[in-house]
């Protein structure tokens, strides 16, 4: 269980990368709106017309 | 003989139309008159018809098939007409338009009428209809759309014409600033609130090996890991996403006022300093899971709150960006559409019917009506020639009129209005919440607690045990479940109220108006008169005389833009088997109507006007009029070939439910007053219909004195801490809406009033401010029942500490508990049944 010594460490480095990302995230305004993508994930794309492909 | 009242459409009426066919757009009835027989599909107006032809013929049927929601409200088709060419200006793409990396603009534009999905699908597919739109991304909570195009393809103004056309009116983002630094202080306020989150989440699976230690027994050199680690992020929890509640504490240090941080801060600091004393010592017992645990689940309860208040921010935001940003300059001989920011002293500048006058400026030519309600509150019009005087934010009724510009922007009567309001606003006292008040009691209770526990404990067995005990109870004691309990409840009534289509900037206003019943006292809410309890528009009340002559009348009146005019033809138009034939109808504004028909010479106007052009009138016609002047009505006089044949009583109508809705404001504890800009004589009557003194109805009020009465109000109530509020909707209510302890704006509000009021409501009448008071008094009857959760919390918390009964474990499923059942009485507080409404209780009849 001596391993625990290096695990627990290990996983908080892990959590604190997350946690970094998470605030790049935030920063960089990609949580500005989260009320909007959700309804935009279930628009169709419509299939391609003769002329646009 | 007299004519009954008609009464505006009830919503019995309305569900008969629905019977009636729908609008294939927008599924609102369609009026009869707009019927066309042999068309296949039908449109309530040329707005829906535009935008389903257009949708159709980009082939983006789906639309329909995606929406969720239908109109409720028939919206202005505003701007229809609208060229949008001051969008193509460089002044115009300087201020608002950015370039991006690749050389394309970039432009952020608000849009009316987003509602739904639909919404967002079909703006986004903006680059499927025009090209040269690159890209087009809508958020739908704050209506803000950013397009990117090509300046080479296509023009802004052709983009903002074909967002009009589908039904989204467009407009500058013109708060761009506010809305800068309000999103900044938001992302700050989420990645606060996620680190907090990581922290906690990783110091209660630490706490997780520590408990499994107190059953099972664990190795020291683990049990010192997961001490050291605990301590470690327990210390980062408080360094950076508690350091908030330090900085509150110090403040309420400070200022002498207590709030909620300083108990907060009591726990987590003597939390923090025991256990980290404790580590070092290797003895007794840590609470950093219960620490970083508390600091997430406050900040959780903040920021839901601050969302509440972002979200109703952002609508009026978006109402200020609809106040209008262009108009009609002339340069060079040429007429050419400009911001209104370009505008200069000595310009000459042409006001078109229905345009709002772009700054202070002298008639050069034309003659017309003015609507100076915004400003004056004074509904009838006022007729305008050369050489008189208009001010900006008027709107121009009849006629083209040229002006040339005295004063602009801050110069303008608006403008120095507008100063007023800022200076209320600056000195406006913040509240006391109840939370804080409780805090101060808290604090002291609590350390007065403490000490005795440390006396009894180390007189018993010892310094040891007592820190010991001391130290759990200071950190039990905490006020969580009140500190979580406030911005909740705050939230959920924000919320609430926002889908009832009130808007409250911030939550503290809320409670200054759900503490008045609980005093027995009363607090004084001023009403303005013009849209508030009445609705704006004169309508036919009385008929004194021949009525064979109506559909005469009807016919004469069928040109004119006057409100009298709309108000004679509505009432009398839907009597008509046949619509008589009338010649050219001459008018003069502010006079009345000149027509020949087959009676004769038919003039329809204004009872002075008949008596200076010597018109005969019958005794009894005379007297009538006289008696409708005397009860503050409009009169207006019917003669047929030099003679009085007839007379109409016009009056404001007031809303139906408004006599109802004053009832039930005066037994929850308000005094009621009115302070109009109207007449006297018409505020009185009003006044007397509502069953109001004549004493508390002031007419013909300035806006200047209107905040003066408020400024008085106060000095008067200062020492019984009554709640002054005010309600009004137009530019001449706003400084005295910053300066009352609660300003409310009413539907149809000028910019300066939704800046200026603490509260908007987007439906007119008296009815709107009933709920506010209902939604108010429900989050504070919650917060009282979340105080007395959290008390008897804190009892058995505090009786189990100076017991000697808490562990970490046991406050770890202790504090979460009281916060659980504190935010199940939040969110049942308001989603519980609601008071029957006014309109409930006519349908039960």
């Amino acid at each position: 269980m001596s391993i625990i010594f290096i695990m627990a460490p290990a996983a908080l480095l892990i959590a604190a990368i997350a946690a970094g990302a998470f605030t790049w995230a935030a920063n960089t305004g990609q949580f500005d709106d989260v009320d909007t993508p959700p309804h935009r994930m279930l628009f169709e794309d419509r299939p391609l017309e003769e002329d646009e492909r | 003989m007299t004519l009954t009242e008609t009464a505006p459409p009830s919503t019995e009426t309305n569900k008969r139309l629905q019977q009636d066919i729908a609008c294939e757009h927008c599924d609102l009835p369609v009026p009869k008159h707009c019927l066309e027989e042999a068309a296949d599909f039908q449109f309530c107006c040329g707005g829906c018809r535009v935008a389903y032809e257009m949708i159709h013929g980009c082939g983006l049927e789906d639309y329909y098939r995606l929406r969720s929601q239908s109109a409720h409200d028939r919206q202005r088709a505003s701007g229809v007409e609208s060229q949008y060419t001051a969008y193509d200006t460089d002044s115009f793409r300087a201020k608002y338009a950015t370039t991006t990396l690749v050389g394309l603009d970039a432009i952020e534009l608000r849009l009316e009428g987003v509602h739904c999905a639909a919404c967002v699908w079909l703006v986004e597919k903006l680059p499927h209809i025009l090209p040269g739109v690159i890209e087009s991304k809508l958020a739908l909570a704050s209506s803000r759309v950013n397009i990117v195009w090509d300046q080479a393809t296509i023009n802004l103004s052709h983009i903002a014409a074909t967002l009009d056309k589908l039904g989204y009116a467009p407009h500058p983002a013109r708060d761009k600033q506010g809305q800068q630094s309000r999103d900044a202080a938001e992302r700050k306020r989420l990645v606060n609130l996620g680190i907090a989150g990581a922290l906690a989440g990783n110091n209660m699976l630490i706490a997780l090996a520590l408990y499994a230690g107190v059953f099972d027994g664990i190795e020291d050199r683990f049990a010192q890991l997961f001490r050291w680690l605990s301590m470690g992020i327990g210390w980062a929890s408080l360094a950076w996403p508690g350091s908030i509640f330090f900085r509150g504490a110090f403040a309420s240090l400070r200022m002498r006022a207590a709030n909620l941080d300083l108990p907060i801060s009591i726990a987590l600091g003597v939390g923090a300093l025991a256990g980290t004393a404790n580590v070092i010592l290797r003895r007794g017992d840590i609470y950093f899971d219960s620490l970083s645990v508390l600091v997430f689940l406050l900040l959780v309860g903040r920021f839901i709150q601050t969302r509440q208040q972002r979200w109703a921010e952002d609508a009026i935001g978006l109402m200020i960006c609809m106040t209008p940003a262009t108009c009609h300059v002339v340069r060079d001989s040429t007429v050419v559409e400009e911001p209104i920011e370009s505008l200069e002293l000595g310009d000459e500048v042409e006001t078109r019917p229905g345009d709002l006058f772009p700054a202070d400026g002298t008639i050069l030519s034309g003659q017309s009506t003015v609507d100076q309600s915004l400003l004056t509150g004074e509904s009838l019009p006022q007729p305008v020639h050369e050489g008189d005087k208009v001010y900006s934010g008027a709107q121009n009724l009849d006629a083209t009129l040229r002006i040339s510009v005295t004063a602009v922007g801050e110069a303008t009567r608006v403008g120095k209005l507008i100063q007023l309001v800022e200076q209320a606003l600056h000195t406006k006292p913040p509240i006391v919440q109840l939370a804080d008040r409780v805090a101060g009691w808290f604090v002291v209770i609590v350390v007065l607690l403490s000490v005795a526990n440390f006396t009894a404990w180390s007189a018993i067995s010892g310094i040891a045990p007592a820190i010991d005990t001391t130290v759990a109870m200071l950190i039990v004691a905490c006020p969580c479940a009140l500190g979580l309990a406030t911005p909740l409840t705050m939230a959920v009534a924000i919320g609430h109220a926002s889908k009832q289509g009130i808007l409250i900037k911030s939550a503290d206003v809320l409670e200054r108006l759900g503490s008045i019943r609980q005093r027995y006292e009363q607090g004084r809410l001023i009403l303005d008169k013009t849209g508030t309890l009445t609705v704006g528009k004169p309508r036919l009340v009385e008929w004194h005389g021949d009525s064979m002559v109506q559909p005469y009348v009807a016919a004469v009146e069928a040109g004119s833009r006057h409100p009298i005019a709309t108000a004679l033809r509505e009432s009398l138009q839907s009597s008509q088997d046949h619509q008589p034939l009338v010649g050219r109808c001459i008018e003069r504004h502010g006079y009345g109507v000149t027509a020949e028909c087959d009676l004769g010479t038919i003039r329809v106007g204004s009872p002075n006007w008949m008596r200076s052009t010597g018109i005969e009138s019958p005794e009894s016609l005379s007297q009538a009029i006289v008696r409708s002047e005397r009860e503050g009505l409009t009169a207006i006089g019917v003669a047929i070939n030099d003679r009085l044949v007839a007379a109409a009583s016009l009056a404001d109508h007031v809303f139906e439910d408004a006599i109802e809705s004053v009832q039930t404001l005066r037994s929850m504890g308000w005094s009621c007053e009115i302070a109009s800009g109207d007449m006297s004589g018409t505020v009185q009557s009003v006044a007397r219909h509502l069953d109001l003194q004549s004493a508390s109805a002031h007419g013909q009020v300035t806006p200047e004195e209107k905040l003066e009465l408020i400024r008085q109000a106060k000095r008067e109530t200062d020492d019984t801490n009554l709640a002054i509020v005010m309600v009004g909707d137009g530019v001449n209510d706003a400084a005295a809406l910053a300066a009352a302890d609660v300003g409310i704006a009413v539907h149809g509000g000028a910019e300066a009033a939704l800046t200026a009021a603490d509260i908007y409501t987007s439906h007119p009448g008296v009815s709107s401010i009933v709920k506010i008071m209902e939604v108010a008094q429900r989050a504070m009857s919650t917060m009282r029942r979340n105080l007395i959760i959290s008390l008897a919390y804190n009892t058995v918390a505090v009786g189990m500490a100076a017991a000697g009964l808490i562990a970490p474990l046991v406050a770890a499923i202790l504090m979460p508990i009281s916060s659980a059942a504190v935010l199940g009485s939040s969110i049942q507080g308001q989603i519980g049944r609601p008071r029957s409404t006014i309109q409930d209780r006519k349908q039960a009849d």
